[in-house]
């Protein structure tokens, strides 16, 4: 549906180069970076409201590139709404129905029908002012929604909502992608979210594209230090491979028989580090002598420091077991990696 | 128990020099104003030349506004939504009129539209004179209200969220059905204060026009005439009346011009 080929934007302090992105008729597809790494210029350059430099952009076959955006057929939703303060609730939805030739009486059908499934239609005639974000971001789809745009990219939709809010969004969103069957393009930081929504996934930092695939093949095959990082993997050392082996500063894991060639990191997601009292003794399961460096709440979770010769690892425990096993700084205990558990980058 | 405020050294320096400045600004316009007698006043009211001046003070000064508003408005949109190579300096020349001393203003319109330059030639051969005349008083007054006009819409665009544009174009609107939907509603308080900036400069005009058009007599002009030739007491109520016509007037704008709502955002 969307096919970007060797995209370039180069500015004098930030450039992006060479970014091809494949996205799918019907899919949510999730462009995922930290700030900073270009996403938002990608977006603006699908929309038309940003400069391109190099390469193409295809939507639904059509070459868009050098289109203006107001015929490109592609909506959009930022973060901060973008809602017309001067208009009403209705006025912004209706706002484009001008522009296309449906007739007036299906317009208004698919208005109402729109507002009915987000949930707006009581608020249709209010001013946008005093609204809450929920509600100003339901406006905002529908506005978007409502001229039938064949993608719909989402500029962080969910990063200026307050928590309640941020999973109502996030439910509709997923439920307005399954009725209506249009691709959806959203670009947010928070892997959470891409995990809840998207299908597909890029990976951007720096202006490159680290990774891209199936949200869950990235989640369980990050494949650069980065993409691990990113995709809540606390643990990111360098190794040196020999045979079945991973040496990381002076512990030696094994790791079967794993391809290692051209990798030169292995990542161990905080997870599935084991700790215990007493030295556990499994075949295929790593297991050193370490000691606790620092315990920090999180809340429901606690996150465990934990130092096995020069290393530092990072490992998650449950409150429950942090009590059961009585654990505190300073104490000697074991800790336990399957090696199923061993990502190599 | 009451807690003492005002005893920082920093309140008596603010209060001091906030009555130093408010006295400075009022004191003489007040005695100007209250030295004339009421008859005086009541002659000069009467006077078909005073009034003539004025209300030429007054059109040529709104029609210098509705110029800026004409031409000033797509270039302050061009400054305020585009990045280019020179915009500095194109910003430094906007500035400029502001800058440089009114009677040269003068004499650098009267060097262009003069018989002794093409332009000037060119402009007399269509009918356009600018020596002694009200178009030429109305080219001053743009010349040195255009800045103020431009640069208060500029600000006035730069508030405005350029996501709104983005949405209303990716909603299926042109670049000036954008502008006339968009960008225009919500910035023509900051176009109606531009103008009244313009209008307020371009009534005070004098030194410029001075030099392109002594005659026909705006207020300025007839008050430094009146009291070059008969002294301050023939000037001061030609004085007094612009001052109330022209505070009347932005007062009148002012009212007009709706307050902002308050937006929850």
């Amino acid at each position: 549906m969307i096919e970007i080929e060797n995209l370039r934007l180069d500015f004098s302090s930030f450039c992006l180069d060479d970014i091809c992105l494949d996205v799918k008729e019907s899919e949510f597809f999730i462009l995922l970076g930290p700030t900073g790494a270009g996403k938002t210029l990608i977006l603006e350059a699908i929309t038309g409201t940003g400069p391109v430099h190099g390469g193409t952009i295809r939507v639904g076959g059509r070459d868009i590139t050098s289109l203006p955006p107001e015929k490109r057929g592609i909506g959009i939703v930022y973060q901060d709404y973008a809602l017309f303060p001067h208009l009403s609730v209705m006025e912004n939805i209706t706002y484009g129905l001008r522009y296309h030739s449906n007739s007036s009486t299906d317009s208004r059908r698919w208005v109402e029908e729109l507002m009915m499934k987000l949930g707006i239609r009581h608020i249709a005639d209010r001013s946008i002012t005093h609204l809450s974000g929920g509600e100003k971001q339901r406006i905002a789809l529908a506005r978007a929604l409502s001229v039938h745009p064949s993608v719909l990219l989402l500029d962080e939709p969910l990063s200026a909502l307050d928590p309640n809010f941020r999973a109502e969004i996030r439910e509709v969103l997923k439920k307005l992608h399954k009725e209506m069957g249009i691709t959806f393009l959203m670009v947010t930081h928070d892997f959470s979210e891409a995990l809840f929504l998207g299908e597909r996934t890029a990976i951007l930092n720096h202006g490159k594209i680290e990774q891209m695939g199936s949200v869950k093949d990235v989640f369980s095959r990050p494949k650069t230090p980065f993409v691990a990082e990113f995709v809540g993997m606390k643990n990111v050392l360098p190794a040196v491979f020999e045979g079945t082996s991973a040496r990381v500063g002076d512990l030696v894991f094994d790791i079967g028989n794993m391809k290692n060639e051209g990798r030169s990191f292995i990542a161990i997601r905080a997870e599935d580090i084991l700790i215990r009292k007493e030295r556990i003794a499994e075949g295929d399961t790593n297991v050193f002598a370490c000691r606790i460096m620092n315990v920090a709440d999180l809340g429901v979770l606690q996150e465990v420091s934990i130092k096995c010769g020069s290393t530092i690892f990072t490992a998650i425990l449950s409150k429950g077991d942090l009590l059961y096993l009585d654990l505190s700084e300073s104490r000697d205990v074991y800790m336990a990696v399957r090696n199923s558990a061993i990502h190599l980058l | 128990m009451k807690k003492k405020i005002g005893k920082d050294p920093w309140f008596f320096i603010t209060l001091f020099c906030s009555v130093t400045v408010v006295t400075f600004i009022l004191f003489p316009l007040i005695e100007m104003v209250t030295q004339p007698s009421l008859q005086d006043l009541k002659d000069t009211a009467g006077d078909t030349d005073v009034l003539r001046s004025i209300w030429l003070s007054i059109y040529t000064s709104g029609l210098a506004a509705v110029i800026s508003f004409i031409i000033g408005t797509p270039f302050a949109y061009l400054l305020a939504r585009k990045n280019f190579f020179g915009k500095k300096v194109v910003e430094s020349i906007i500035d400029l009129p502001i800058m440089i001393p009114h009677p040269v203003v003068g004499i650098a319109i009267l060097g262009l539209a003069g018989k002794n330059h093409w332009l000037g030639q060119f402009m007399q051969s269509i009918g356009i004179h600018i020596m002694g005349t009200v178009t030429g008083i109305v080219t001053v007054l743009t010349f040195v209200g255009l800045p103020f006009y431009v640069n208060t819409v500029k600000t006035g665009f730069e508030a405005i969220p350029v996501r709104l544009e983005n949405v209303s174009r990716s909603l299926g609107a042109s670049m000036s059905g954008t502008f006339l939907r968009v960008t225009f509603p919500l910035a023509w308080r900051s176009m109606l204060v531009g103008m009244i900036m313009c209008c307020a400069r371009a009534i005070s005009e004098f030194g410029a026009v001075v030099i392109v058009a002594y005659h026909p007599m705006i207020a300025p002009v007839m008050i430094y005439e009146r009291f070059t030739a008969y002294g301050l007491r023939y000037s001061q109520p030609v004085a007094v009346w612009l001052i109330f016509v022209c505070l009347a007037l932005f007062i009148l704008l002012r009212i007009v011009s709706p307050v902002k709502e308050k937006s929850g955002d």
